[in-house]
């Protein structure tokens, strides 16, 4: 064991003599890896990434909320069976509260209604075009995320009086009050004044994801009295996160009540939750974790032949040495690892670069497109080591194994 | 003859003492292409401890492999080969390889130094094969070439050395680890013949020391340095007997 220990120390010190004495070679035999490593990290932290954009882009809404909608989230082919489902009343949220607080056990902790369109908005010679216009009660403000920049959000009661009244977010407060606040001016709507009351804080957005930061709020009695006289919008429920489960069964009972669905009837609404837009990125990273591992694969591969060259062209440069060391009672596995921890090494230092290099392509990327997100991680780091270490055995094994087998006489009189 | 080199006879004959070597009706052939060559055929041959040796021949007697045989680089095709009373013979190569490293030590005709370790390193080498520890590696390892006369030389890669030197550190090397036997090939074929009497001069007192040394070479002078002469002919020992 304690020999094992000392073959093992002075294994590395000639495997980093060796390394320092042929650097340009090993260099360019690290090369592959170094490619694979980087490829390998960059789409990890890229998956990685857009998790942390879809957390971020939906932090305004929370993880905490259903929505029960006429349609639902993912994309449907039949949607003539959608078509003609009967509206979401406004009126359910209220009636959800009332249950609620019949229910102390429940679940559900609050409902709101919420209407939406995409509207124009003028101030003075600006003009935003394609804004998320959403219609809903004072309660919004208690299951939104979002932190507040300036002022406040509407009151109960200039909700139910359906004062003139709204709250924006941050582009939206930016694009029209460039350089001043906007709290206490006022914005057009569809040839209505509205006070602006109160400012989002900057959310940032992903992927095109809707993003908080491009909206305007008001309360739905004036929301209904300028823009529809239909019953349609949706429900957001906020529940207790840890029990999501029953809360959609709860959900689901109450809304069937609501609707006064019998029991042979399916439902004809739909509970959606953020998980649905998660899942809709899937595809998105199922693809960058292919395409990433395609060329791991095949950077490692060309990297492992390299390795493989290269050890052999050591153990044949030094095939004297070997010799000598079997002569004076190097054991096979000595010589063995000898070369095995050569060919590990070189891998090992070529991880590791790959890894530098993912970092500083990672901080090129937030210098150049800030909003497009990279996360690294230590399982990143460790997984990229491992694959160099695995690399290098594998790719050394033989050579070394060529090595260790030589007979010492031959290797003697080799010149 | 330098006057350092006296007939052997008038050299003080150390009393043999345990076995050492034993090999009896050793055999070894070579298969060159479709050529199969006799490169021994049947050698019998004692060493006992504080012997010293000399193996002579021309080229193509023999004298390489059967060198081989001794040191343990190489296995006979039949025969025996008993070495401090283990079959050596049926070894495989890590048992022969730990044989090598406690019991032999090499001094080659090219030194075989590693050319990018220094001195003491090459010296300390075996030791780390023995597994050792560093610091007791470290302290056998200067005291082999101080023993040599190399203790000002110790941090010295071997390019830095003259053919003698190298070739002093080489016995260092061999000797570090005590082996029961010290075995030449032609140990002064690389040096001018002052260098060479130097050497051959260390390996006197390495005996009076209580070495056994066995050197294989096919010069006169050489072997004369020995007690005892084993002449190969055409892979079969020709004669045995004291120097003189």
């Amino acid at each position: 064991m304690k020999r094992l220990y000392y073959e093992l120390i002075e294994s590395l010190r000639i495997a980093f003599a060796q390394i320092w004495a042929n650097k340009l070679r090993s260099a360019l035999t690290a090369l592959g890896v170094i490619i694979g490593i980087v490829a390998v990290s960059l789409m990890g932290t890229a998956i990685k990434g857009i998790d942390a954009g879809v957390d971020r882009s939906m932090a305004g809404f929370g993880d905490d909320v259903l929505y029960v909608t006429k349609w639902p989230w993912s994309n449907v082919d039949d949607w003539w069976n959608y078509r003609n489902r009967r509206s979401i009343r406004y009126d359910y949220a209220r009636q959800i509260n009332e249950w609620i607080a019949a229910n102390p056990d429940t679940s559900l902790k609050l409902a709101v209604p919420a209407a939406e369109r995409f509207t124009t908005i003028i101030r003075g010679e600006y003009r935003l075009s394609n804004i998320y216009t959403l219609g809903t009660t004072a309660d919004y403000a208690r299951i939104t995320r979002s932190d507040m920049k300036e002022g406040r959000f509407f009151t109960d009661v200039e909700g139910q009086a359906g004062a003139n009244v709204c709250f924006i977010g941050f582009d939206v407060a930016d694009a029209l009050f460039p350089n001043e606040s906007p709290l206490g001016k006022t914005i057009r709507i569809k040839d209505q004044l509205f006070n602006v009351i109160g400012v989002a804080a900057k959310q940032g957005s992903f992927l095109g994801l809707f993003s908080w930061d491009s909206m305007v709020a008001m309360p739905l009695t004036t929301y209904r009295r300028y823009f529809r006289v239909g019953e349609d919008c949706e429900i957001r429920v906020q529940v207790d996160v840890l029990r999501i489960d029953q809360a959609r069964e709860e959900l689901q009972g109450l809304i069937r009540r609501l609707r006064m669905l019998g029991p042979e009837q399916k439902d004809d609404f739909n509970i959606n939750e953020q998980g649905t837009i998660r899942a809709q990125l899937d595809p998105i990273k199922n693809s960058l974790f292919f395409a990433g591992m395609a060329i791991t694969a095949l950077a490692l591969f060309v990297g492992a032949i390299g390795i493989m060259n290269i050890t052999y062209v050591s153990v044949k440069e030094r095939t004297k040495e070997i010799g000598i060391r079997k002569a004076l009672g190097a054991r096979r596995r000595t010589i063995l690892l000898q070369f095995l921890i050569e060919a590990v090494t070189i891998c090992f230092i070529g991880g590791a670069i790959g890894i530098l290099s993912t970092a500083a392509l990672k901080s090129l990327v937030e210098l150049i497109a800030p909003s497009f997100p990279l996360v690294n991680s230590l399982g990143l780091v460790l997984l990229g080591l491992g694959l160099s270490v695995l690399t290098g055995v594998l790719s050394g094994f033989l050579p070394a194994l060529s090595a260790s087998k030589l007979d010492p006489v031959v290797a003697l009189r080799y010149e | 003859m330098t006057p350092s080199s006296a007939p052997a006879a008038a050299r003080p004959v150390r009393p043999p003492g345990q076995l050492v070597i034993q090999i009896d009706g050793v055999t070894k052939l070579y298969q060159m292409g479709d050529e199969t060559i006799h490169a021994l055929r049947g050698v019998a041959l004692t060493i006992r401890r504080n012997e010293y040796l000399a193996i002579m021949g021309p080229s193509g007697s023999g004298k390489s492999t059967l060198m081989n045989m001794l040191g343990c680089l190489d296995t006979p095709t039949a025969g025996h080969y008993d070495f401090n009373g283990k079959n050596v013979a049926t070894m495989v190569d890590d048992e022969l390889a730990d044989i090598r490293n406690r019991e032999i030590g090499f001094v080659f005709q090219t030194f075989n130094l590693l050319p990018r370790s220094n001195a003491l390193h090459n010296v300390e080498l075996p030791l780390i094969y023995a597994g050792l520890s560093r610091s007791v590696r470290l302290e056998r390892a200067r005291q082999a070439l101080t023993d040599v006369g190399l203790g000002d030389r110790m941090h010295h890669r071997p390019n830095e050395l003259s053919g003698g030197q190298r070739q002093r550190v080489a016995i260092a090397r061999a000797l570090v680890t005590r082996p029961s036997i010290i075995l030449a090939d032609e140990p002064t074929g690389n040096l001018d013949s002052k260098t060479g009497v130097e050497i051959m001069d260390l390996f006197e007192r390495l005996y009076d020391l209580g070495n056994t040394i066995i050197v294989v070479t096919h010069e006169e002078d050489i072997a004369r340095h020995a007690r005892r002469i084993v002449r190969l002919r055409d892979g079969l020992i020709e004669s045995d007997g004291p120097a003189h």
